[in-house]
């Protein structure tokens, strides 16, 4: 046993360490990088659903669709609900998105592969074609939203840039936490070992089905909270949230996380932004290149993702302390 | 209250197409017999265990554990209520360490699955390693199974069938794939790691010198049925038995 191993407290204190230093350095920003900071915090917690199943061995390809329910979630509340709170619409868009995805759980949990990635992409694209349709959640034009208040308290336009990045950073601290904790629970071991061997988990008495379907709702809900979150950020929201290209925006921050670090999910999602703006600023008529040379350098280089970088080393050297 | 026999079963019918496999299978076997089945391949002895597992339902037939009908269940429920298996081909979490294969085996095993309660806690490291000390593999605890030899693979695999400290234990060929000088090391170690259980251990064994030394009952099938069910050494001098075993003694001769 190294006094490296993670307990819920230790890492509840980690994490806790890393919000308040984001807080902090994020009222000396400019603006321009606390709203990327907050875009790549609210599609990173999306990925991080998809890391979550990538754990259990499997990858969803409609993130898209839960991302969108969260974000018109939101939208929908504040215009025709008037609700002005930001977190009541926050946690409403992650548990809208997780009573769509529910129901489709069970089903999806049968297939794995290439099977659940295409289910879960005919569905949020089902979603598309009704919102793009649909008058009341405003067809291809999509929905504006104002700005929200904070328990009754409404940022000025001075301070809404950094209220919004610092509720993002902490609504997206805790789950991240909470997830970290999940990973190194019984039910996460559970879970990273039927992405090895679904036979012996049976074998030894857990249902495979369940464990993925509880990930599938589980990760619906975080997409559900990134989608509002960003929508919240922006003012906007529309049916491209949907769109396929999105959910693949969600499944490249996955991949070049990989499954082995929470942390590895943002620093991706930042990655992916920066790559985004910057190649987008100085050639825009061939970003996408850029993007898909640095998904391809990834691959051939990190296969597990970024987060193999610290994860794996650390490991290798707890087998030298240990056989030292 | 406890039966008097691990397991009983009456009448068991499965056929596949037009193939038998089991044809009024019968048999009860009590708390901590050590039984190998025999017969050579397709006689029905894996259909039979994976009647037993829950993997196949019979087509008719009663299967009893420790006085209980197991007919219809899901192979978790079967393994929850006891009875664990190990591999031919070992199934174990490549990705993983052997202490973690461990740990994950300890941990598939709760009834609910803790969101919060660390996989690493102290009391299942303990018994991670107490299991792991008994088949000799702590010192392999922090490698990656996918760095393993085949042999220490093969333990790995009884060993994490065995953390549920089941009533029933299935060895699926435990020495198929265990270079020769190696294979009665290996189950001398399966076996001291079961002493003073009452677990009952049913082999799948193609080895007559393991059926030999290892087991105190043999059941021998051919073609789906039964055809002796006897000491070691009566069953397989029994003339029906016969034509199988010495072919494959005379087949180990040829590999030796």
């Amino acid at each position: 046993m190294t006094a490296r191993d993670a307990t819920p407290t230790r890492t509840l204190l980690l994490g806790s360490l890393v919000i308040v230093a984001l807080l902090l350095s994020g009222a000396s920003m400019p603006r321009w990088l606390t709203f990327l900071l907050t875009m790549s915090l609210a599609n990173g917690v999306v990925a991080l659903g998809i890391m979550l199943l990538m754990r259990s061995g499997v990858v969803s390809f409609g993130q898209g669709l839960v991302f969108a329910a969260g974000g018109y979630t939101a939208a929908l509340g504040f215009g025709a609900l008037g609700l002005t709170d930001g977190l009541l619409l926050t946690f409403a868009g992650g548990l809208i998105a997780a009573l769509i995805a529910a129901p489709f759980a069970w089903l999806i949990a049968r297939y794995r592969g290439i099977f659940f990635a295409m289910l879960t992409l005919a569905l949020s694209m089902v979603l598309y074609g009704l919102l793009i349709k649909s008058t009341a959640f405003g067809g291809s034009d999509g929905l504006n939203m104002g700005r929200v208040s904070y328990f009754g308290w409404r940022p000025s336009d001075a301070s809404v840039g950094y209220t919004n990045y610092a509720v993002t950073v902490i609504v997206v601290g805790i789950i991240s936490v909470w997830m970290r904790i999940y990973f190194d629970s019984v039910r996460g071991l559970v879970t990273l070992s039927a992405r090895d061997n679904e036979i012996r988990v049976e074998y030894l008495g857990s249902s495979v089905r369940s464990l993925i379907a509880t990930n599938f709702i589980i990760a619906a809900f975080c997409g559900g909270v990134g989608g509002a979150l960003a929508v919240i950020a922006l003012g906007h929201v529309e049916p491209d949230y949907s769109y396929w290209t999105r959910s693949g925006d969600f499944v490249f921050v996955a991949i070049l996380a990989g499954h082995h670090s929470v942390l590895a999910a943002f620093i991706a999602s930042i990655a992916l932004e920066l790559v985004r703006s910057f190649s987008s600023a100085y050639f825009p008529n061939s970003w996408q290149l850029a993007m898909g040379l640095f998904l391809l350098a990834v691959i051939r280089f990190l296969p597990s993702g970024i987060g193999s970088l610290w994860v794996q080393r650390w490991r290798a050297s707890t087998v030298q302390r240990g056989s030292a | 209250m406890s039966s008097m026999n691990a397991i009983s079963a009456q009448g068991i019918q499965k056929k596949f197409g037009a193939v038998t496999a089991a044809a009024d299978v019968q048999m009860t076997i009590a708390h901590g017999e050590r039984v190998s089945l025999i017969g050579s391949n397709g006689a029905g002895k894996t259909t039979f265990v994976n009647m037993l597992t829950g993997y196949i339902k019979p087509d008719a037939g009663e299967i009893m554990l420790d006085g209980q009908s197991i007919i219809g269940m899901p192979p978790r429920q079967i393994a929850r209520m006891g009875v664990a298996r190990s591999f031919q081909i070992p199934q174990l979490y490549h990705s993983l360490t052997v202490q973690n294969n461990l740990l994950a085996a300890l941990a598939a095993q709760q009834s609910n699955l803790s969101f919060l309660q660390p996989a690493k806690n102290a009391e299942s490291v303990a018994r991670a390693s107490e299991i792991l000390q008994r088949f000799d593999l702590l010192m392999h605890a922090d490698r990656l199974v996918s760095e393993l030899p085949g042999g220490v693979r093969k333990l790995l695999d009884i060993a994490m069938a065995l953390t549920s400290q089941p009533k029933v234990l299935l060895l699926d060929e435990p020495t198929s794939g265990v270079s020769a000088d190696e294979k009665f090391p290996m189950m001398d170690t399966v076996m001291r790691a079961l002493e003073g259980s009452r677990t009952t251990v049913l082999f799948v064994e193609h080895d007559m010198d393991i059926v030999l030394r290892y087991s105190q009952r043999v059941i021998a099938f051919y073609s789906g049925r039964i055809i002796a069910d006897d000491q070691p050494l009566q069953a397989l001098a029994m003339p029906e038995v016969k034509p199988y075993v010495t072919g494959q003694i005379s087949a180990d001769a040829d590999h030796a």
